[in-house]
């Protein structure tokens, strides 16, 4: 295990048990993730990915094979607070105002007062909502929401980011910004960050790495380290590498989906 | 408010007018024996022959008496205005320190129904997150508690009166028991439900954060069963009502809206009953709007109305 890698998957295996005999959520599974990295699971739906994230986050008990968080297992990342997660729906606390909200896991993890509002304050900050920290959830748009969800996340301050389908509700105006922002926030944090998502665009625009998933079993089939630099406006969607790039996830996918 | 007024007078004046229809035909035949008695002349002559008739008939026969059923001593059933007029007078005329005041004997049904209460609600609530954090609890307390509802309250409200009377304790708890008896239920089946209304995502965000039951219960489960809660207080509140008159019936009592009942009955005073009967009801209503108000408030400043 190299000094720099944060996660380590090796051949992990997830089946869950149904009425209808088991799924293989995870088959086979073999993933290295370094410091730093923004890395997106693609894939269609029943590839895994959200399972992936849900056993990195302790939430999934994996079948076989181990999965490493900073060098401890799963569970005790989690109980070392190791990462913030956010999910598919903003999942915000109605009875908490948005500033409520993001003290929720400062108060849960016995932040001092003073602590808490400074971080809240710092965070809101960072998502541009520091005029709305008295509203509550319903008082605000579904992007401002999932805003919101991800300053929960980072007020924290932990080194990983996990998060899954976050944009996936959003109209495409408001997610080309919010991926501009996140992408933003990365890169002024030095973060490292796991994203599931299923539109190619934004995989390529955020990542450093690409995993490529693909389902029934759900394994990856293609990981792809990409070329692009850190700096990356909206416009570069239209440059030759990132069309490449691409066309080489959609190559991916297209592979996974064959075996049917 | 405003909206709301004609709908709810229209609904008063139809029940008065049904009310009030009711009276003539309930009351004709007292009606005509008095008559009969004055010296009026009333078809057919003697209360034995008209026994057997329809009460419609005797309306139709003797038109004059009508007026009559409205204004009886004790009738079989009293005419809303006179039930009003008894209201006022054992309400607004009586000292509220008299035997014969209304709101004396409201407040002794009232103490008892909100110890009743408030113990009923600590229980259920007690109850329900026993039933929610511990598996032994679920699979045990509920059917247990569907089993205590399913005995008639009249059946077992002596026994407990009789039970606390024999270890020296009386007055109103043990009517406060029975009130509690009514009013947990309720609350325990709300409290079940809203305590296990979180949906998954909101539990698994608990979990991202390591956090620990207890601060899972204050910070998560506590908060999304309020709305449980206030729909079954008001269930709660109305039965805790019910069980303290219930409480005041079997031993005789003699202070409270149940006694007033009793000694009503006893004596044939049924204009005494339905005033202590509509009482009772005002008094219900009153107390369930105060719940009502207080969920408004709290759920207000919860950011969820």
């Amino acid at each position: 295990m190299s000094r720099d890698s944060v996660i380590e998957a090796r051949s992990l295996n997830l089946t869950f048990a149904t009425n209808d005999g088991p799924v293989h959520a995870l088959s086979d599974v073999n993933l290295t993730i370094n410091k730093g990295d923004f890395v997106s699971f693609i894939g269609p739906s029943g590839c895994g990915k959200t399972t992936f994230l849900r056993a990195l986050a302790a939430l999934e008990k994996p079948t076989s094979g181990t999965i490493r968080v900073n060098g401890l297992t799963p569970d005790e990342a989690r109980q070392k607070r190791a990462y913030g997660y956010v999910f598919q729906h903003a999942g915000l606390y109605p009875w908490r105002t948005i500033a409520g909200n993001i003290k929720l896991p400062l108060e849960i993890m016995g932040f001092s007062k003073s602590e808490q509002l400074r971080r809240t304050d710092e965070v809101l900050r960072l998502v541009e909502l520091e005029d709305f920290s008295k509203k509550y959830p319903w008082q605000l748009s579904g992007g401002m929401q999932q805003r919101a969800s991800i300053a929960r996340a980072l007020a924290f301050d932990a080194e990983l980011l996990l998060m899954d389908e976050p944009f996936g509700a959003l109209d495409e105006i408001v997610r080309d910004h919010l991926n501009e922002q996140l992408l933003e926030l990365w890169q002024r944090t030095d973060k490292t960050i796991c994203f599931v998502t299923h539109s190619i665009p934004e995989a390529v625009y955020l990542s450093t790495k690409i995993v490529v998933m693909s389902p029934r079993p759900g394994r990856i089939s293609d990981v792809i380290e990409s070329p692009l630099l850190a700096e990356r406006p909206l416009e570069i969607r239209d440059s030759p590498e990132f069309i490449e790039i691409a066309q080489r996830v959609r190559e991916g996918l297209r592979a996974g989906h064959g075996s049917e | 408010m405003r909206r709301s007024f004609f709908p709810i007078i229209f609904v008063i004046a139809g029940l008065l007018a049904i009310w009030y229809a009711a009276v003539v035909p309930m009351n004709i035949k007292m009606a005509l024996t008095a008559a009969e008695r004055n010296g009026f002349v009333v078809t057919p002559v003697g209360a034995k022959e008209r026994r057997d008739r329809s009460a419609m008939l005797l309306v139709v026969q003797n038109t004059f008496a009508i007026k009559e059923t409205f204004a009886l001593e004790r009738p079989r059933l009293p005419a809303p205005h006179q039930v009003a007029a008894e209201l006022w007078d054992s309400t607004i005329n009586k000292k509220i320190t008299s035997k014969r005041s209304l709101v004396f004997h409201g407040w002794i049904t009232l103490s008892s129904t909100l110890l009743g209460f408030a113990i009923g609600t600590g229980l259920g609530i007690l109850l329900a997150i026993g039933i929610v954090y511990n598996r032994a609890m679920d699979m045990s307390v509920m059917p247990w508690a569907i089993a205590s509802q399913t005995i008639p309250i009249l059946a077992i409200a002596p026994m407990i009166i009789v039970v606390f009377n024999s270890v020296g304790l009386q007055g109103i708890f043990p009517k406060a028991i029975i009130s509690a008896y009514l009013s947990f239920f309720p609350v325990v089946v709300g409290m079940v439900k809203g305590l296990r209304s979180p949906d998954q995502m909101h539990l698994d965000l608990l979990k991202t954060y390591n956090a620990s039951s207890t601060a899972g219960f204050w910070k998560l489960r506590l908060p999304s069963s309020m709305p449980y809660l206030f729909a079954s207080l008001k269930i709660g509140i109305a039965a805790s009502l019910v069980g303290a008159i219930v409480g005041e019936l079997p031993t005789g009592a003699v202070r409270g809206l149940g006694a007033r009942l009793l000694s009503g009955s006893y004596y044939g005073q049924t204009i005494q009953i339905w005033s202590a009967l509509l009482g009772a009801a005002l008094l219900a209503a009153t107390l369930v709007a105060l719940i009502s108000l207080v969920q408004r408030l709290t759920l207000n400043r919860m950011g969820m109305l």
